[in-house]
């Protein structure tokens, strides 16, 4: 059983019971159940038509909750006879789901959590070992994500800028655990990108094809990290190249340009070069000055020094690099590494080594470690 | 079955035996040293005896409150003689000798030259539950 496939029913499913008149929180959960029950039922005795089963299932797990609720309450009379099915509006379901499970008066966390269970169909204990916490905690962190927006309107247009802002974050985690989140994120976005004819959301999911081709170079057999300019680009993934950066095409020729679009032609740029070395920096540079003047990030600023490092050489990085602010997380970093381009290699060792100690995650720590020991052990030779 | 916290420290303990700054060290030995911890790691888990390590980041701060609608005050990182948590591992495992023999695996892991560091590992056994059956 294909259980993205499955999982993909998820959002319609859900909202078939919301426009039946189920509230939000109790059909998530009847739909969750009828997932699980999907997941048990289905290897042996695979349904004809399975979203209709989910549908009948789930609906009938939020009768029999309701109806349970009802009795401890002693308020029998709250539950009515099955109402008839109301319009069915998939896309529309789709997408108001998007918005409310990424609603603004949600913490990141709590969206992210939301998202994924009742737009992507995970399940708790997935989610919570895929973000390293136990299952009681994420369970929680759900059902109160869930009380905080049980008083929107499930018609209530949203915004799509926090949608793709909580795709963004579950994209950028990575994986642990038994499911792949970046895989997730591009599948949600995938499924967003149908639901709105939107050019940001298209410029997100071309961002995220064109990082995701680069996994498999993106670390070396023992772990280590692998910079861009030394990965085996053999090992890129051109079919998901190749659809980034037409998805991209077809965005940026609608001339609505946003902060996704060009972080994603920065990433096709990267693509395109055969070698490390035929990068073209200049339009790199170009592209960077675009998002810094989307978004006035340090952190594209940042990035820019490097990029300008390369284009114009690395005096002109660091001349680049001393206009930004010191603290920023990765400024030691790209200070070592242009002082290496530049031959002091005193200085980028004894940087790296600081770099390392300020290292926000354990692989980029190693790999900077390992950078002023390479230097280290060339300077003592 | 008993728990234990393994603590490395960056600084507070005694000196090592093989006391080199990692980035002294030669990549290739870095390496090694990464795939020791690795390995070590995946064995415990083979045995059932791993229950969690992490590592942390050098510069904290200390907080604390500081009265009725005061922000909590913040101080540090300290100078260099204050104590400082590196990373740590849980175990669980069937005796205090056992926990000693581990500790002492792990503090074989190599360093500069591929030597052993000889570091200093604190074991700490974790407050249990009281038994159920206590005459």
């Amino acid at each position: 059983m294909n259980e993205a496939l499955l999982r993909s029913l998820t959002p319609s499913v859900l909202g078939i019971l919301v426009r039946r008149g189920a509230d939000f929180a109790a059909a998530e959960d009847a739909v969750q159940d009828a997932l699980v029950e999907a997941v048990r039922a289905w290897p042996a005795d695979p349904p004809q038509d399975p979203k209709g089963w989910l549908i009948t299932v789930a609906w009938r797990r939020f009768l029999d909750a309701t109806r349970a609720d009802a009795a401890r309450r002693r308020r029998e009379d709250l539950v009515d006879e099955e109402p008839a099915p109301g319009p069915v509006l998939e896309v529309d379901d789709t997408l108001q789901l998007y918005f409310l499970c990424a609603h603004p008066s949600l913490t990141p966390s709590s969206a992210v959590a939301l998202t994924l269970r009742a737009v992507g169909g995970l399940t708790t204990r997935q989610i919570a070992q895929a973000y390293l916490v136990p299952e009681a905690t994420m369970a929680q962190r759900i059902s109160r994500a869930k009380r905080t927006v049980s008083g929107v309107r499930f018609d209530q247009p949203g915004d799509v800028a926090t949608v793709l802002r909580v795709l963004y974050l579950v994209f950028n985690e990575g994986y642990s655990g038994d499911v792949d989140l970046a895989a997730e994120a591009i599948r949600l976005t995938r499924q967003l990108a149908a639901a709105i004819d939107h050019p940001e959301v298209a410029g997100l999911l071309a961002l995220m094809l064109l990082h995701h081709a680069r996994r498999a170079s993106r670390t070396a057999s023992d772990g280590s990290l692998v910079p861009l300019a030394q990965q085996d680009r053999g090992r890129w993934d051109t079919v998901s190249i190749a659809e980034g950066v037409e998805i991209l095409q077809a965005a940026l020729a609608r001339d609505r340009l946003g902060e996704f679009q060009a972080q994603a032609a920065i990433a096709a740029l990267h693509a395109d070069a055969p070698v490390a070395e035929e990068t073209d920096w200049v339009q790199i540079v170009e592209w960077y000055d675009e998002l810094a003047r989307l978004t006035d990030s340090p952190v594209v600023r940042l990035n820019r020094a490097v990029a300008v490092g390369e284009a114009d050489g690395p005096r002109a990085g660091l001349a680049a690099l001393a206009a930004l602010d010191a603290s920023l997380p990765r400024h030691t970093a790209v200070a070592a590494y242009l002082h290496e381009r530049d031959g002091d290699l005193p200085t980028a060792a004894r940087l790296y080594a600081e770099a390392a100690r300020k290292a926000a995650n354990l692989a980029e720590r190693d790999h900077l470690t390992r950078q002023a020991a390479r230097l280290n052990t060339r300077l003592s030779r | 079955m008993a728990k234990y916290l393994l603590l490395k420290h960056y600084r507070g303990a005694p000196a090592a035996v093989n006391d080199v700054p990692m980035d002294r060290w030669t990549p290739e030995e870095i390496s090694a040293h990464m795939q020791y911890m690795r390995d070590f790691a995946a064995r415990l888990e083979g045995t059932g005896e791993f229950v969690d390590g992490q590592a942390l980041a050098p510069e904290g701060t200390f907080v604390r409150y500081d009265g009725e609608g005061r922000p909590p005050v913040t101080d540090g990182p300290f100078a260099e003689t204050k104590d400082l948590i590196a990373g740590w591992m849980v175990i669980d495992v069937d005796s205090y000798e056992r926990a000693v023999e581990l500790a002492g695996e792990l503090s074989a892991a190599p360093g500069a030259g591929g030597k052993p560091i000889h570091e200093w590992l604190e074991l700490r056994p974790f407050l249990t539950e009281p038994p159920t059956i206590t005459e």
